[in-house]
């Protein structure tokens, strides 16, 4: 064996049993140092001859590159034995929670308003709105009931001690049909009683005195309003069908059109919403003349009475057109099946979990309006 | 309104069923509230006789009858009814009947030993009464019905209809207004008025002049029309118009009130019957006295004023004109010789006259609806016959004091218009038959006879202005006061023709994708209420009307109701906290640990409504957590971040916003705060609640809330979606950090837009990242640490340059006051 190779299974071996960094540090000075064994080695070099170098130069910087290259190779086998001690010294019990985040929602209320602004704006209607403190006329005279009307009664209103400028009480709007007045009078206006199209809803609260398990004194209701010229009952019929069976997301509602009386609709209708059952739950769509079908009122709507348009500075033999009134809630409760109308204005935390939505539940024409 | 199928077909000839019937009213509008038929539940009980009664062998009390329903064999039955005997006819209800009035199915049984088959029935146990001190006992001459079914027998087998008549169809108020409109879709034919009375007279002779009446108040009761009806006896009235008048909803009481009720129900005609000897010379239509007193039949009294209508004699008011009598006069037991009104009173102010004293009554519905002015006469001869005919007497003349208003009103109409307006083609032959059977009158001028127009001139015409110049000229029935344009007779028609016939016909529809409709206000508030839900806030409906108490925190609210449904919902609310902290209160009263609330909505003030965010934070703003150690509490600037993060959603300029106190005294005084843009626009108000306001509303513990502002916010008009060019700065930022000992009570705002304001053009932020407090500083100091942000534009800062700004910012704060800390 020469020098170069006894050198060479020396250190090989002390380097296969360095424990650790220090150890190896230690071999490397011993070895590769400035006064390291095969350092001096190295260094002989200088005063051989040619012909010896010849031979002894490859044997030497052999040795020098082979315990440097154990030495570098023990190095990373140590570092990764200690890496693998530490992580495994890391080890956390991943079943804990992680920090806990609350999760807000959306009241069903509001959700049923932006699916109703989302399905009407594509048939090209726009969101109106308008005070809910509102003057006898508005809610009442323009719309063809005057103060003597039996339909008043109807109306449980509630009434402040204020007047307006006519002397008569200010009031909580009845319903939301005082907006289709404003938007028209608006239009009248900008248009110098020329009028033009009108295609709104109007979606708010509304206030009546009555309070029992399916009635509150405050509801909210949308209104909807067409005035165009050559509108006639089946569009109203065809918008109904059409935004319902949006809505609820089914191809097979079924409308049943009641003759009705409102005094600013003429003709009137009350529309009934078929609807069947299906796995034991009644849902809406589906064969209401079948055994367990059956018809629900569902909104009131007729074609806008002339004295209705022409009170708002329109000329009726030019513009007519139809609305509606529906209750959002009752659209809310229909849809996603909650049964207790009070409860929406508890504003209980376990029945928003329950049936409110998520931020991120924006009604959309192309993910669905049911969120 | 209540009646019954067989009243109905004394008007109405039909083969039509009880449903079919059912159906159509619906379909044209006199919609069914409810059907259904005594009978059904009495089908299994039949008249049976009691042939034998003995003594029950174990029971004092109880008897053995051997009962004969007309079976093979007659059933041996226990009874316990004291009125039971041999021979006695009765009601027998076999085993396994249902007993209506006791909730049980009849079942075999054994009697203190004695086996018991079937029941002879009271009428509580039929539900036909109140009776049950003993069992049913029918005429003798029941024995030929034997066997029979007792609901038949009985003549109980009829529907009885509840129609809920809509407040224009007065005429529809009687249930030959009803028979009418069926009779108009076909489904039967409408019987003469006289067929209907039988043997009515609607001209009946009277003998001597008529009563002194007269109307000294043309304008609420036009006309005043009456007669009397000398040597009456009262007593029951037959056992037919019981039956109707029970269908009806209505109690018999005597023939002479029965009778005015039945022509009520039946014709939509009020009338009232005086008792002659109450009275003290003439009838008077007249307006009251202001503050004239009279006790109705309701026996309660009522205030009356100068703008009511009164019926009086020489001694004062007796009848409330067309809503209620007064229960001095009225016919009772006693009375002999009656008069009868038939008036006709003004619609308006019936309706008024009801609405200040609060009463309402059968006849002011009918009045303040308009009854058929035409029918004075017709109403008070009926009224005279049936009365002659039952209670007898002699009738005087007929006394008509005024006139009604019967001018009919005609209505010009193109049979088009049904299909223009109503969406539902109906050929005009159609049209006219649907009319005249509704009691319209219909002449075709221009097409002569004949309304049957050609098609290609009915198109051409659909361009022509004139189209709504009506070709027909139609004359409105007097009973039909609430036609009077042509869109009323389109609706005549179709409701007739039936709505489900109507085609659907799509809106028009402009090309291409939908245009967005929203406006600004809109999406700021979507994106705001969004913002606040997916920054873990709950979205709650609150009522907009709040207590007194609760709204007195809030400086009161300037709008009151004067007819609250409660104390409770009375005020509209001046904030959006009161109903936020209240429904906090209720969660955290059901264990809520954590209440995070908002509620998008109006504040009512006095000259406008608001729209707001409101929001409470209430209980645990961190729960406590193997992580964290101890469960956190809300403070101001949890609220402060929610204000932030929804103002920015909504797209108010945050980076502008000024940061001002007077938050409100409902907000912990050193605690609260408001975001302005310039001293007098206020965005948002946040902070901690005063401790009394949550106390108030029985919140525990601390809650901070916030409202935001939402129409205070300004929004771009034009929602462009083009930003400013921009490209991410070529060379890297650098941070600095200064600490500065300041006084305590220097806002960290203040120091903050001090150093920003150092250098406006490299310094893009300030943040101040630690507050310390305490003897190092000195008393009545603080430390505040600021990282300070330069953003380098043109070249790298070099060490003199970082040197000048630094001096800048130093400066800067020190004329503050402040003081850097070495």
């Amino acid at each position: 064996m020469s020098d170069s190779e006894a050198i060479i299974a020396k250190y090989l071996g002390q380097i296969e049993a360095a424990g650790d960094g220090d150890a190896l540090e230690a071999i490397r000075v011993a070895a590769l140092g400035k006064k390291g064994e095969i350092s001096v080695l190295l260094k002989t070099l200088g005063k051989m001859t040619p012909d010896e170098r010849q031979v002894e130069g490859p044997k030497i910087n052999g040795a020098r590159q082979t315990v440097a290259d154990a030495i570098a190779a023990r190095k990373e086998a140590i570092e990764s034995e200690a890496l693998n001690a530490r992580l495994a010294a890391e080890k956390l019990d991943m079943t804990l929670p992680p920090p806990s985040t609350s999760k807000g929602t959306v009241h069903p209320v509001s959700q049923v308003m932006d699916e109703l602004a989302e399905i009407f704006a594509d048939l090209g209607f726009s969101v109106a709105t308008g005070p809910e403190i509102e003057d006898d006329w508005h809610n009442f005279t323009a719309l063809n009931i005057p103060d003597t009307h039996p339909a008043r009664a109807m109306h449980d209103t509630f009434y402040f001690p204020q007047t307006d400028d006519g002397g008569m009480p200010k009031l909580l709007r009845t319903h939301t049909s005082p907006v289709q007045i404003r938007t028209m009078m608006d239009v009248a206006k900008q248009t110098d009683g020329a009028g033009e199209p009108i295609y709104i809803i109007a979606p708010g609260r509304t206030y009546r005195s009555d309070s029992d398990a399916t009635h509150t004194p405050m509801f909210h209701q949308v209104e909807g309003l067409v005035i165009d010229k050559g509108i006639h009952m089946g569009h109203l019929k065809w918008t109904l069908e059409t935004f319902l069976g949006a809505y609820f997301e089914r191809d097979d509602i079924e409308l049943r059109l009641r003759p009705s009386y409102f005094p600013f609709t003429e003709p009137s209708a009350e529309v009934d919403l078929g609807f069947s059952v299906e796995n034991g739950r009644r849902i809406i769509g589906g064969d209401p003349h079948g055994p367990n079908g059956g018809w629900m009122e569902l909104l009131g709507s007729g074609m806008v009475h002339p004295n209705v348009i022409r009170n708002c500075g329109l000329d009726p033999d030019v513009w007519q057109g139809f609305a509606f009134g529906c209750g959002i809630d009752r659209l809310a409760m229909l849809k996603y099946g909650m049964d207790d109308l009070r409860a929406f204005f508890d504003g209980d935390l376990r029945w928003a979990d329950h049936y409110g939505f998520d931020a991120l539940d924006v009604p959309t024409l192309s993910g669905g309006v049911g969120a | 309104m209540k009646f019954s199928l067989s009243w109905l077909k004394a008007h109405l000839e039909t083969d039509a069923s009880a449903a079919e019937i059912a159906e159509k009213l619906t379909s044209i509008g006199l919609e069914i509230e409810g059907i259904e038929n005594p009978a059904d539940a009495l089908r299994p009980f039949r008249v049976a006789k009691v042939v034998e009664a003995g003594p029950h062998p174990n029971a004092d009390k109880l008897q053995l009858l051997k009962v004969d329903d007309g079976s093979k064999e007659p059933w041996q039955v226990v009874c316990g009814a004291p009125n039971a005997k041999a021979g006695m006819i009765g009601v027998f209800g076999p085993p396994g009947t249902y007993i209506p009035g006791s909730d049980f199915t009849l079942k075999p049984a054994k009697i203190r030993d004695v086996e018991s088959f079937g029941m002879m029935c009271s009428a509580r146990e039929l539900e036909l009464g109140e009776d049950h001190d003993g069992i049913i006992e029918l005429e003798a001459g029941a024995a030929d019905a034997v066997g029979q079914s007792y609901a038949d027998y009985a003549n109980l087998d009829d529907t009885i209809f509840d129609v809920a008549i809509t407040p224009n169809r007065q005429d529809c108020m009687g249930v030959r207004g009803i028979a009418r409109d069926l009779a108009a879709t076909g489904i039967g034919s409408l019987k003469s008025i006289g067929s209907a009375y039988r043997e009515a007279q609607l001209e009946i002779a009277g003998e001597g002049s008529g009563p002194d009446v007269r109307t000294e108040d043309p304008e609420g009761c036009p006309a005043f029309y009456a007669r009397t009806v000398s040597g009456v006896t009262n007593g029951a009235s037959p056992d037919w118009m019981q039956r109707h008048l029970k269908s009806a909803g209505q109690k018999p009481i005597s023939l002479l009130v029965d009778i005015t009720n039945f022509v009520m129900l039946d014709l939509g005609r009020p009338l009232h019957v005086y008792d002659m000897a109450k009275l003290s010379g003439g009838l008077v239509a007249r307006k009251a006295t202001a503050g004239e007193k009279l006790t109705a039949l309701n026996d309660k009294e009522y205030t009356l004023d100068e703008t009511m209508t009164v019926i009086a004699d020489q001694n004062g008011a007796h009848d409330i004109g067309g809503i209620m009598g007064g229960a001095a006069t009225g016919a009772g037991d006693e009375t002999s010789d009656v008069l009868i009104e038939c008036a006709y009173f003004t619609p308006e102010n019936i309706a008024r006259t009801g609405q200040k004293l609060m009463l309402t009554s059968d006849a002011r519905q009918r009045f303040e609806r308009g009854v058929d002015p035409a029918f004075l006469d017709q109403g008070l001869a009926i009224a005279t016959w049936l009365i002659t005919e039952h209670c007898g007497g002699t009738p005087s003349e007929v006394t008509r004091a005024g006139t009604p208003p019967t001018d009919q009103r005609t209505i010009a109409y193109d049979p088009r218009q049904c299909a223009t307006l109503g969406g539902l083609d109906v050929a005009p032959d159609r049209q006219k038959a649907i009319l005249e059977a509704l009691g319209f009158t219909v002449s075709c001028s221009r097409e002569g006879g004949d309304p049957s127009p050609d098609r290609a001139a009915t198109e051409e015409r659909e361009m022509d202005p004139g189209l709504r110049r009506g070709t027909w000229e139609i004359t409105v029935p007097t009973w039909r006061r609430d036609v009077s344009g042509w869109q009323d007779i389109v609706e005549e028609i179709v409701r007739i023709e039936g709505l489900d016939n109507i085609p659907s016909t799509p809106l028009p529809r402009k090309p291409g994708v939908a245009k967005p409709t929203a406006s600004p206000e809109q999406l700021a508030e979507r994106k705001a209420r969004r913002a606040a839900a997916a920054r873990g806030l709950n979205e709650v409906v609150n009522w907009s009307f709040i207590s007194e108490k609760e709204a007195a925190p809030f400086g009161g609210g300037s709008w009151s109701l004067a007819n609250p449904i409660s104390e409770d919902m009375k005020v509209m609310r001046p904030s959006m906290l009161p109903g936020l902290i209240a429904a906090a209160q209720r969660n955290a009263a059901r264990g809520a640990s954590t209440i995070r609330l908002f509620e998008v909505g109006r504040r009512y003030l006095e000259n406008s409504e608001h729209p707001t965010i409101g929001l409470v934070l209430a209980g645990e703003s961190r729960a406590r957590s193997w992580q964290a150690g101890a469960a956190t509490r809300f403070d101001a600037y949890d609220a402060k971040a929610e204000v932030l993060a929804i103002l920015d959603a909504a797209g108010a300029p945050t980076d502008k916003l000024m940061d001002f106190g007077e938050a409100g005294d409902h907000y912990h005084p050193g605690q609260s705060g408001t975001l302005r843009l310039g001293p007098k626009k206020i965005l948002a108000s946040y902070g901690v609640l005063h401790p009394s306001v949550t106390k108030a509303l029985g919140l525990k513990g601390v809650a901070v809330a916030a409202e935001i502002f939402l129409d205070a916010i300004p929004l771009k008009k034009k929602s462009g979606h083009m930003r400013d060019a921009f490209a991410p700065p070529a060379l890297q930022a650098v941070t600095r950090d200064f600490a500065f000992i300041v006084d305590a009570d220097l806002p960290a705002g203040d120091l903050v837009r001090a150093v920003k304001g150092a250098d406006k053009k490299l310094i893009t932020g300030a943040q101040i990242f630690d507050l310390f407090e305490g003897p190092s500083v000195g008393e009545g100091k603080k430390s505040l640490a600021v990282e300070v942000t330069l953003q380098p534009i043109e070249a790298t800062l070099t060490e003199e340059d970082l040197k000048a700004l630094s001096d800048k910012v130093v400066a800067s704060a020190v004329k503050l006051g402040a003081e850097l800390r070495g």
